[in-house]
């Protein structure tokens, strides 16, 4: 397998250019990358694009060698696991409904009681077991992230696509759910994409960082190379220092310019 | 799945006791074996029970069921609580059907003989909702757009039915009205296994993409995230739903409520998890339109009440007691 790669991806709505001629380099399995860039930049699109949920304009993405425009829908979908920035929840489901849904992907209308041991031991390896009884349309926006992310994890796929998965977190839960993110790729030797705001975070947790602005690529590399680049100030619009912190870990300082 | 089987107990107790209301002295447990056993019956049992009172009851339990099931899935589809049968226009496209054939006297399909009020109905009821599902597919498929296109049927379909009315004589201007209060007296064992056999078509379906209904639920991204091919899965299912409402609104008349308030309660019940909600909602449906049965009999004897007028008497009040006793809210 040769990870995941996206070459000349372009996507338009409309005559509005959302991604340019994106390409990058082979992402590989055990590897967490972070999709970083300033909003707009086209970090949600080109995820729904490699979940083939959009249909590019041009541009070919492969999964350990395999075009995905070859897959049905449903068979791309089992491969690629996307959780997305939203979720409208005013429904009277409950959380352990909802990750048992992700559990059954959609398969039988049977529950075994295979399924419930995982989901309950997906919902309690998430730190939210105690809200398995719980109305999604009760729970704070944080809350509702993390089932998200436990949505997520529950299922086995060979690429995994997180769309700012802690943008609503505190910053206990941020790090408890980045941590547990990574964790999981690791473990299942599973290609991660994460798309963060917060470039901290993104130092700390990400092996690889792809910097995206105006739908276009500009850096990819480890977290020094990125960080350090002068694109960081270019496409974010402010002033960088960066320091080493107390732990060897890299702070990102931004100022209004 | 407990829960499931208490109501399915209920519904037969309720069938049973439908089957006894109105003069005549029935016993519960003599009605139950008569219906058991058909062959134990004395001649006058046989004809009260098999051929009076039973396709009436029956009927009830498959409109309602019907008209549960549709409700459900219309809410589920477009998102919103307030959706029914009747708000797409469906059954005002039916009324507006009968009422072609009782003021007119024309039958859009000819030769179907003493059905062609029923035909009628069910006919401009179909187009309806092929004229909604062509638009939904030229236009795509949201939401909104099909809410707001099913209310500018209803409201075509009412001035139409308004202009029949008004140049109507008093007879057909009786029978019309008479028609859309709703009525189960008509029903036959023929009407019985229409509905019955719609009802096995649609079910089936609609349990097969269970899974896929409940994720809409989280939201058309997610539901796509999963798997879910979105649009044709609204498609599809107003397309079943469309068949369930134009057979029933076609053989009992205008009938409201049910398919709105039978969800609800399964939903305060089961929650949205498909598995529970899709035949709660069905017996939710039925047990309220066999309940109302029993009650369009009971309430002067020897009269039946058209039942569209008594679904709503006495749903609304027993309705607005769940809301209020209800904690947790949802669609907010």
């Amino acid at each position: 397998m040769n990870g995941l790669t996206v070459s000349n991806l372009s996507f338009s709505y409309g005559s509005r250019a959302i991604l340019r001629d994106v390409t990058f380099d082979a992402l590989q399995p055990g590897q967490l990358t972070a999709l970083i860039g300033p909003n707009a930049a086209g970090k949600s699109t080109l995820f729904k694009s490699i979940a083939g949920l959009l249909k590019p304009s041009t541009g070919q993405i492969t999964l350990g060698g395999l075009d995905l425009a070859t897959l049905s829908a449903q068979a791309r979908l089992k491969q690629i696991c996307f959780m997305p920035q939203f979720f409208a929840a005013n429904a009277a489901l409950t959380v352990f409904d909802v990750v048992m849904m992700a559990q059954k992907q959609l398969r039988g209308w049977r529950v075994n009681s295979a399924d419930t041991a995982a989901v309950a031991h997906a919902l309690s390896a998430g730190g939210i077991g105690h809200l398995a009884e719980a109305y999604v349309s009760e729970l704070s926006g944080g809350q509702s992230q993390m089932v998200s992310v436990v949505q997520a994890l529950v299922r086995q796929s060979d690429v995994y696509l997180f769309d700012e998965p802690t943008s609503a977190l505190d910053l206990r839960h941020q790090l408890d759910v980045l941590g547990r993110i990574r964790a999981a790729i690791r473990d299942r030797d599973a290609i991660g994409m994460v798309a963060l705001h917060d470039l901290n975070l993104a130092a700390r947790y990400a092996d690889h960082l792809i910097l995206i602005g105006n739908g276009v690529i500009q850096t990819q590399g480890t977290p020094e190379e990125v960080l350090n680049s002068p694109k960081i100030a270019e496409v974010y619009d402010v002033d960088v220092e960066l320091l080493v912190g107390p732990r060897k870990d890299l702070l990102v300082h931004a100022y209004a310019s | 799945m407990a829960l499931v089987g208490v109501a399915a107990v209920l519904l037969v107790c309720i069938v049973v006791i439908d089957v006894i209301t109105g003069p005549a002295d029935l016993s519960f447990w003599r009605t139950l074996q008569v219906i058991l056993d058909p062959s134990i019956a004395t001649p006058k049992e046989g004809v009260i029970i098999w051929d009076l009172r039973l396709p009436v009851a029956l009927m009830a339990v498959a409109v309602g069921a019907m008209l549960g099931v549709a409700g459900a899935e219309m809410q589920t589809i477009l998102n919103n609580p307030l959706a029914d049968p009747f708000t797409l226009g469906l059954s005002s496209a039916a009324s507006f059907g009968a009422a072609l054939a009782i003021v007119m006297g024309w039958s859009v399909i000819p030769g179907v003989g003493a059905l062609f009020v029923t035909m009628n109905a069910f006919v401009v009821a179909m187009a309806t909702s092929m004229a909604l599902f062509a638009f939904t597919r030229l236009r795509g498929v949201s939401p909104e757009a099909m809410i707001l296109v099913g209310i500018a049927m209803l409201f075509t379909f009412n001035a139409l039915l308004a202009f029949l009315q008004y140049g109507a004589s008093e007879i057909q201007l009786a029978q019309l009205v008479f028609w859309q209060m709703g009525s189960l007296a008509r029903a036959t064992w023929e009407k019985v296994g229409i509905c019955l056999a719609v009802l096995g078509l649609v079910l089936p379906y609609f349990i097969y993409k269970s899974w896929a209904l409940t994720a809409l639920r989280m939201g058309e991204e997610k539901a796509a995230a999963l798997g879910v091919n979105v649009s044709a899965l609204r498609l599809t299912v107003l397309a079943g739903v469309s068949l369930l409402s134009a057979v029933a609104v076609s053989f009992v008349g205008a009938i409201a409520f049910v398919g709105l308030v039978g969800p609800h309660i399964a939903r305060m019940i089961v929650g949205e998890d498909q598995r529970g909600f899709l035949p709660l909602s069905a017996l939710a449906g039925a047990l309220i339109l066999s309940g109302t049965s029993i009650a369009s009999k009971a309430i002067t004897p020897g009269i039946v009440y058209p039942i569209g007028m008594i679904t709503s008497l006495i749903g609304i009040p027993f309705f607005i007691v769940l809301i209020l006793g209800q904690r947790k809210r949802h669609w907010q």
